[in-house]
């Protein structure tokens, strides 16, 4: 199963990657090998099996409502690629014209 | 039609997959909650809060849905700043709540809006935008999130806020959430369409985002409905968008930007396992479920003999409705008995009315349901009249002061002594011979005007009734000496 270049184009859209033209086409056909081996999957017969989110047969994990102590502010800030009042500090972003 | 979508944070004490402390966004300092998990650093581990996952279980029960036996979080994947894993864990094909109905009230008696279903998600960071930049914090993000969908079951703006209204003060009972909108713990989104009187088909919807308050809500589901029906009038299509709604300028805009917005590409969430709900651990939830608003006004009304209206104001603040029984208790317990309708009056009129002025909630309010009961009593033994009493109330909330001690300290017991009252209505009569001469001609309006002058010599603290009955005995009896001394 071929993937059209346009696939391949939103698909990286998505992934916010800017791609060359050259490496369009490889991922294309990368893609679409990836996508023919996993189509062997299709040839089983799963009538009979409800949809399985996990092959592992643990269920319901959970934590009691219970505070703990969050990090410090300077150590979640150390990464950031920029900084202002104990922010993070991004591009500008309108989210109304 | 209208649908609405609603988010509301559940106020529990820790976030959804982490310890860290749910916090109030609009005062907390920034970036001051925050660990690893909610910071969406790679490598850690997301592990579900029980409490969370049990109200909103609790939410649907209230909402009479049924509750899924297997539950499921999924990444739902976009990129956006305000959510640092670049996905958000939801619930997708697999939500805990599905097919229930919340009763509202309209104009045209009670009607059920349909629940679609109930999940929960987690809430994402705050952006800030100043100075051409845009600021980032993540007090929020990983707060638990409830999110609620109704059926395109509303017809009107009016069925639309009865319905909000009605959810809110549900949440509020049960506890799980404040109702705050302006703190933006409880958000709106409506799906408007419109369609031609008899035709059964659904028009084109718009969604409309960004709804944090009622009074946004309102406005832009009206002026929606109107925006569509005039294009549809015109022989125009409406086009499926997204709109956001203009505070200043009052319309609803299309929101660009966000056209790949859709394809989230859900998966499901590894790093959690699937939810099984026991039908055992149902019914442990059921048991922690309060009275419900609907029981409760019903049940005002029938044990209290209040109107609908009173019974529907008293119980959409728990608080206040809780406030209002505490003060039937102990208005039973001591002679005179204050009648529950006469405490609805009181409560949903002067008390009402000072929280209104001073924007102040029932929890705030300094006169205890104990005294109110008293001052209502005061009122009762005719120790003060009601105009007093409302000063009185005044007073005492401002200051929280007890109400009796007002009445002391203010010197407004009400002159009970006939007598005394009696001598201040005859001075007040002999220092206005023109106004008796009036009142004698047949100008029975005087009367009034010489009740006010004793009302004003005793600085209100006269039983009205009584000084009225006090004029007119003794004007009366000016006209019998005059008609004696002077027979015509």
């Amino acid at each position: 199963m071929a993937l059209s270049r346009g696939e391949v184009e939103h698909i990286a859209e998505l992934a916010k990657l800017a791609l060359t033209e050259e490496e369009k086409a490889l991922y294309a056909e990368q893609l679409s090998a990836i996508l023919d081996y996993f189509r062997k999957l299709q040839e089983v017969d799963t009538s009979g099996i409800a949809p399985t989110a996990t092959v592992l047969p643990i269920r319901n994990v959970f934590r009691p409502d219970e505070p703990g102590e969050p990090m410090p502010r300077e150590r979640l800030l150390q990464n950031a690629p920029a900084q202002a009042d104990g922010c993070f500090q991004v591009q500008p972003i309108l989210e109304f014209e | 039609m209208i649908g609405l979508e609603i988010h509301a944070e559940l106020q529990t004490r820790s976030k959804m997959f982490c310890p860290c402390p749910v916090v109030d966004s609009t005062t907390a300092e920034p970036n001051r909650y925050v660990c690893p998990v909610c910071a969406g650093m790679p490598g850690t581990l997301p592990v579900p809060n029980r409490r969370a996952i049990e109200w909103t279980i609790l939410t649907g029960l209230a909402l009479n849905c049924e509750i899924a036996e297997y539950s499921l979080f999924y990444r739902k994947n976009y990129f956006y700043p305000d959510l640092p894993s670049e996905y958000q864990r939801s619930m997708y094909d697999y939500p805990l709540c599905l097919n229930g109905y919340l009763e509202i009230e309209t104009p045209e008696g009670s009607k059920r809006v349909r629940i679609r279903r109930v999940h929960i998600e987690e809430d994402t960071g705050k952006l800030i935008h100043i100075g051409g930049v845009t600021l980032v914090d993540f007090n929020r993000a990983g707060v638990p999130l409830m999110e609620i969908v109704t059926e395109p079951d509303m017809h009107s703006v009016e069925e639309v806020k009865a319905f909000a209204t009605a959810l809110r003060t549900l949440l509020r009972y049960l506890g799980v959430n404040s109702g705050d909108m302006e703190k933006g713990v409880i958000r709106f989104e409506a799906n408007v369409s419109v369609r031609p009187k008899g035709e059964t088909r659904l028009g084109t919807r718009t969604e409309i985002k960004n709804l944090n308050s009622f009074r946004a809500l309102v406005r832009a589901v009206d002026y929606e409905i109107r925006r569509q029906i005039e294009i549809v009038r015109s022989g125009g299509r409406v086009e499926q968008e997204t709109m956001g709604w203009d505070e200043a300028r009052e319309v609803t805009v299309p929101q660009r930007g966000k056209e790949h917005a859709h394809d989230y590409r859900y998966f499901p969430e590894p790093d959690i396992p699937p939810l099984v709900i026991s039908r055992e651990w149902v019914e442990e939830i059921r048991a922690m479920l309060p009275e419900l608003p609907r029981a409760r006004m019903a049940r005002f009304e029938q044990v209290y003999g209040l109107t609908r209206y009173e019974a529907a104001l008293l119980t959409e603040d728990h608080r206040v409705a809780d406030y209002f029984e505490r003060a039937v208790t102990l208005a039973r317990q001591e002679e005179p008995v204050v009648e529950p309708r006469t405490l609805a009056a009181w409560i949903t009129g002067e008390l009402f009315r000072l929280m209104n002025e001073a924007n102040r909630e029932i929890q705030d309010v300094r006169v205890s349901p104990e005294s109110l009961v008293g001052l209502i009593r005061m009122v009762q033994r005719g120790e003060i009249n009601m105009n007093t009493g409302k000063l009185v109330l005044r007073e005492a909330f401002e200051t929280g002061e007890v109400p009796h001690r007002i009445v002391e300290a203010k010197g407004f017991t009400q002159i009970r002594d006939v007598e005394a009252l009696r001598e201040i209505v005859l001075q007040v009569i002999k220092a206005n011979p023109k106004e008796v001469e009036s009142y004698l001609r047949g100008k029975e309006g005087v009367l009034k005007w010489f009740v006010g002058q004793v009302m004003r010599a005793t600085r209100g603290q006269a039983d009205p009734q009584r000084v009225n009955e006090l004029v007119r005995e003794a004007l009366e009896a000016r006209r019998a000496a005059r008609s004696s001394e002077d027979p015509r």
